[in-house]
């Protein structure tokens, strides 16, 4: 028995249909120029159209010329989501005509991409979810359009800036084996993961280096056929994927309930609205036309190619993990905190190379640093710290020389600015009070001035305990390390 | 074969061609005939052949990933037929 | 001698007789003279003067490193880019286009001190076999003016023949060097696909596009092509082999060489004073040594119907990019898709829009299979008859056109005009390398001699072409005497 309530919630409509979610990546590669001419590969900042040639302009009488790192990043990326690499590809033309594609065409790859058949395997909620990745190839990204008033339905005008126009684009085509919006985001952390540590892309979602659209159709539970796809695009920011897939969800949901069909259909998604709009116009529908084109020769990447690509690839998140609890002791938790970015893997490995302790040095990162990294919105690996101060204070705190608050008062108060943590502690006399008769005097005084406290302990109340402790932190303003001081207090009441 | 007239005008679309009445007429006369002519390779015996997309013979033609000279803003944008600032400028995409 | 070879003037300018600027001054005055014939459709003055000034100097101060065509002026066709002069595929839609930069081929002309005089007129983006589809007027042939030049390179040809510029340059894609060559009785060579870089002409079809010279001599045409010629890194379809030195093949002669014609080119369809002076041409180079065996391409039939599939459907890709948003014509709307449709509806002649429609239909989903896929591998078995021939020849001679030079708009169906490349275009179907040189006269309009080489063999077909010009002087054959301006019409 249906129920046909127009109001289902997502879990509801869940229960009855499994959604069926394939993710298409576009990420632009970090190479010097772009992917048919010299011009640079880095122009966001530049002034409108102030890097481009007649090659990216797609004026009358130029050629391209392939890019070959772009290439090579492309063949890497494909190794490190397990892809089989042909050893013919070739390039092909993908005709309709936009402003912002200057030749009339783009030049992509169509039926011999570079590679195919590869996965991806990620964890969600501990469990393991494996997606198949249908392919990886290469085309030049467009140029840029600014619509007047910004919204494109409605404007009279728009101007063309075609800095973008030519620059590496590699496109990661996932198989629909997703299920749900959190497994798509999962895909989309570790894909992105995955691109920043071999280097060919910065991850960047909001200066879009790297954008994702979806397909997405729903089908009963049970049923093996697959229902009508709709694409979802312009979601920018994995929690915008994650919301926008379970708006379709729900939105697909409602309509079969009532027995309606599914139009087969772009949509855009709309953060200020929370949904997607149809972005179906009067335009007609696309015929690519697709041919191999005939200014590039085909490529033929025999296996020396391909292996030297893979000797080269740099290691992978999961293997680093892998390796940092073999090597270090970490535990798979902490581990994969430390690697979701490269750089925090980095700087763990530097520091544990300084001599710190891993187990401190993974503390110190996933705690005091993030924290500082987040509210600053400046990385380790560019505060004026930096990891070779970091390791240093770490160090004066494992030695005992300071104790772990004074140690997060000087990373708060160095972190930006930079400064030796050794000389500060010198020079403000902030090293730890660890003489043990000093100490033992302390205890004994704040043991008779707090005759109340005491006899809150001997009864039974633990707190008065740290009443204690704070009147020997007060007396040795703060230098003292608690933990010995609260042994010593401790040796006291033993009865 | 003949190519009737909604096909002619289709393909002038595709193409971008804004074609009268009379003209998408006359074409369609003309495109009809060079199609029946040219349908005659479908009598050449291909079976087993490969596609020839290139004469050249020649494989994995490619560049350093080396920087080159851009041209200056104003050069780019010296032939504009619509120009605002320094951007190209278009009519109204969404109709 | 009226009419000079670059030989002639490079001496001339040695000894001190002439200067390269007079020179441009008396080419550029011939031109004019030719002005009934509409060959060309600008002067490149600014870039003449600075060319001759540059060969001036290069004469006077190190005249061991000037070349050959150092100092000896010249036209080109409209479809190659230099920077700063206007160049518009002989179309209305690039009307005003100035390239910001200068081509490959182009450059090295102008790097080896040759002077660009003039922009020849040619069919609109190279299409057309007759020079009567530029949107500036048709051209007449200097031996007939109420006769077409052969196209699409028709300016170029017209020029050379008429003697006001000792060469020219012309692009060929289906034989557009080769036809108006032997319509107007001179030397016009395409070279070997890939040999010429493509790098700043102005595109047609990709794969079969290659720019080659006109001259009034084999010799030239060889000086010519060895400035040209070579790998270009801008252009990856350009060959990195190096390129055979041509100098040394010329007057080896054809002694004991084996000479090939095609079956299929003899047969029906020649005009009788065609089919004659061929036969003659045939019997001369067995006169000189040659051994003549007759070779069968049996696809040539089909070879028209393959051109005219892929030749559009590249055609169709690269004419995209003329859309009105950063150069050429515009013609404004409010709407984006009305102002494509406007302004390629306007900007574009009729030859090109039934070849642009011809390309996409043949691209278009549901039609790419029995269209391009198909024509790509009848393209196929046309390069392995040839490859198969030259295992047993060392290269093939034939004529270029079936037919003489014909009156302006005697072809007004698209087809017949499509018929007058049959001979050619398989040539760029398999990319290889073809001449055409005058071998005679038929009722008073020259008859072309082709012959045809292996790829990469572009010194053995100038080889050939050179003995039976050097035996039989037809390459001397000079058109009367430009017509005055008023007297014949257009």
């Amino acid at each position: 028995m249906t129920t046909t309530s127009a109001v289902s919630t997502l879990e509801q409509v869940v229960e009855r249909y499994e959604p069926v979610i394939g993710l298409e990546v576009h990420g632009q590669l970090l190479t010097a120029s772009k992917m048919f001419c010299g011009c640079s590969a880095d122009y966001i900042g530049s002034p409108p159209n102030s890097n481009t040639c007649p090659v990216c302009l797609g004026l009358p009488g130029v050629l391209p010329v392939i890019n070959r790192v772009a290439v090579e990043y492309t063949v890497r990326t494909a190794l490190a989501l397990n892809c089989e690499i042909p050893e013919h590809s070739k390039f092909d033309r993908k005709n309709y005509f936009y402003p912002d594609l200057p030749k009339g065409y783009q030049i992509s790859q169509w039926d011999m991409p570079f590679s195919r058949n590869g996965h991806l395997t990620f964890l969600v909620d501990g469990e393991e979810v494996r997606c198949g990745i249908t392919r990886v190839h290469l085309e030049e990204d467009t140029g840029t359009l600014q619509h007047a008033g910004d919204i494109l339905q409605q404007a009279r005008s728009s101007v063309v800036d075609l800095n973008r126009a030519g620059v590496p684009l590699m496109e990661i085509v996932g198989e629909p084996d997703l299920r749900s919006s959190e497994q798509a985001r999962e895909y989309l952390v570790r894909l992105r993961q995955i691109l920043v540590y071999i280097g060919v892309n910065d991850g960047n979602l909001e200066q879009g280096s790297f954008r994702c659209d979806a397909n997405i159709s729903l089908r009963r539970r049970g049923e093996t056929e697959l229902g009508v796809k709709v694409e979802v695009k312009n979601m920018n920011s994995f929690r915008a994927v994650q919301r926008a897939l379970d708006f379709e969800i729900v939105r697909q949901g409602r309509l079969l309930d009532q027995g309606e069909t599914i139009a087969q259909e772009t949509r855009g998604w709309v953060e200020a609205k929370g949904a997607t709009i149809s972005q179906r116009s009067k335009e007609y529908a696309h015929d690519y036309r697709y041919f191999p084109e005939p200014d590039l020769p085909p490529l033929h990447l025999g296996a020396d190619f391909v292996e030297r690509v893979r000797a080269g690839l740099p290691e992978l998140p999961q293997q680093l993990v892998e390796r940092l609890q073999r090597e270090h002791g970490l535990s798979a938790y902490d581990a994969a905190i430390i690697t979701a970015e490269r750089e925090d893997a980095r700087a763990f490995e530097a520091l544990v190379a300084a001599g710190v302790p891993a187990k401190a040095a993974a503390n110190w990162l996933m705690g005091e640093v993030a924290r500082l990294s987040r509210e600053s919105r400046t990385p380790l690996h560019r505060s004026g710290l930096g990891v070779d101060g970091l390791a240093a204070l770490i160090t004066l705190v494992e030695q005992g020389s300071i104790n772990g608050s004074t140690a997060k008062d000087l990373l708060d108060e160095l972190y930006l600015p930079g400064g030796d943590p050794a000389a500060v502690v010198r020079e403000r006399g902030l090293a730890q009070v660890s003489d043990q008769a000093e100490l033992e005097r302390l205890v004994d005084a704040v043991i008779a001035e707090n005759p109340a406290a005491v006899a809150d302990f001997r009864g039974g109340k633990e707190q008065a305990l740290q009443r204690l402790v704070g009147g020997v932190m007060k007396a040795t303003r703060g230098r003292a390390d608690a933990r010995v001081v609260t042994g010593l207090l401790r040796e006291r009441f033993v009865p | 074969m003949t190519l009737a007239r909604d096909q002619v005008a289709h393909v002038a679309m595709l193409a971008r061609l804004g074609l009268s009445d009379e003209e998408l007429e006359r074409y369609r006369e003309q495109l009809d005939a060079i199609l029946a002519h040219v349908d005659r390779l479908q009598r050449v015996d291909t079976s087993g052949v490969g596609e020839t997309a290139q004469v050249g013979g020649l494989v994995n033609a490619w560049r350093e990933d080396v920087r080159g000279e851009c041209l200056p803003v104003e050069a780019a944008l010296a032939n504009a037929p619509k120009r605002r600032r320094d951007h190209f400028e278009v009519g109204a995409i969404q109709e | 001698m009226s009419h000079p070879t670059v030989a002639d003037l490079g001496a001339s300018l040695r000894r001190g007789e002439t200067s390269p600027a007079e020179l441009a001054a008396a080419s550029r005055s011939a031109l004019e003279s030719l002005a009934s014939l509409n060959p060309v459709l600008r002067y490149t003055d600014e870039l003449a003067e600075r060319q001759a000034a540059r060969a001036a100097r290069t004469l006077a101060e190190s005249p061991d490193t000037a070349g050959p065509l150092c100092g000896v002026p010249f036209a080109y066709k409209d479809v190659l880019c230099v920077e700063g002069v206007e160049t518009t595929a002989g179309s209305r839609i690039l009307q005003g286009y100035v390239p910001p930069y200068t081509g490959t081929a182009l450059g090295r002309l102008l790097d080896a001190g040759a002077v660009p005089v003039a922009v020849t007129n040619c069919d609109e983006f190279a299409m057309g076999s007759s020079n009567e589809n530029s949107a500036f007027g048709p051209v007449g042939n200097p031996w007939d003016p109420s006769r077409v030049p052969g196209g699409s390179s028709g300016g170029s040809a017209a020029v050379v023949a008429a003697g006001a510029v000792p060469f020219s340059l012309g692009t060929d894609t289906g034989g557009s060097i080769r036809q108006p060559a032997s319509f107007c009785g001179v030397a016009g060579f395409k070279p070997t696909y890939g040999r010429v870089s493509r790098y700043g002409l102005i595109a047609f079809a990709s794969s079969l596009d290659q720019i080659g010279p006109f001259a009034r001599s084999v010799d030239d045409v060889a000086q010519v092509f060895t400035a040209i010629a070579g790998h270009d890194p801008r252009d990856s379809t350009s060959s990195p082999t190096a390129v055979e030195p041509v100098e040394e093949q010329l007057g080896r002669g054809v002694e004991g060489m084996r000479l090939g014609v095609p079956h299929e080119y003899l047969a029906e369809g020649l005009e009788p004073g065609v089919r004659t002076a061929v036969e003659s041409a045939l019997a001369e180079l067995e006169k000189l040594g040659a051994t003549l065996e007759e070779v069968s391409l049996p696809s040539t039939s089909a070879a028209l119907s393959t051109y005219y599939i892929i030749a559009p459907a590249e055609c169709s890709a690269n004419l995209a990019r003329m859309d009105g948003v950063r150069f050429g014509l515009h013609v404004d709307r409010p709407s984006l898709t009305d102002t494509y449709l406007a302004t390629r509806g306007q900007g574009f002649g009729p030859e090109v829009k039934r070849r642009i429609m011809l390309g996409t239909y043949a691209l278009s989903s549901g039609y790419y299979d029995a269209y391009y896929r198909k024509a790509q591998k009848v393209r196929t078995l046309i390069a392995e008859e040839f490859d198969r021939a030259f295992e047993r020849v060392d290269a093939l001679v034939c004529p270029t056109s079936p037919i003489v030079a014909f009156p302006k708009g005697a072809r007004s169906d698209p087809l017949s005009m499509y018929l007058c490349d049959v001979l050619t275009l398989p040539v760029n179907l398999a990319g290889l390398p073809g001449i055409s040189v005058p071998c005679g006269l038929s009722e008073g309009l020259a008859v072309g001699l082709q012959v045809i080489g292996p790829r990469f063999q572009d010194a053995r077909v100038l080889r050939v072409a050179h003995a039976y010009e050097q035996a039989t002087g037809w390459h001397a054959e000079q058109p009367p005497a430009p017509p005055a301006a008023s007297a014949i019409p257009r």
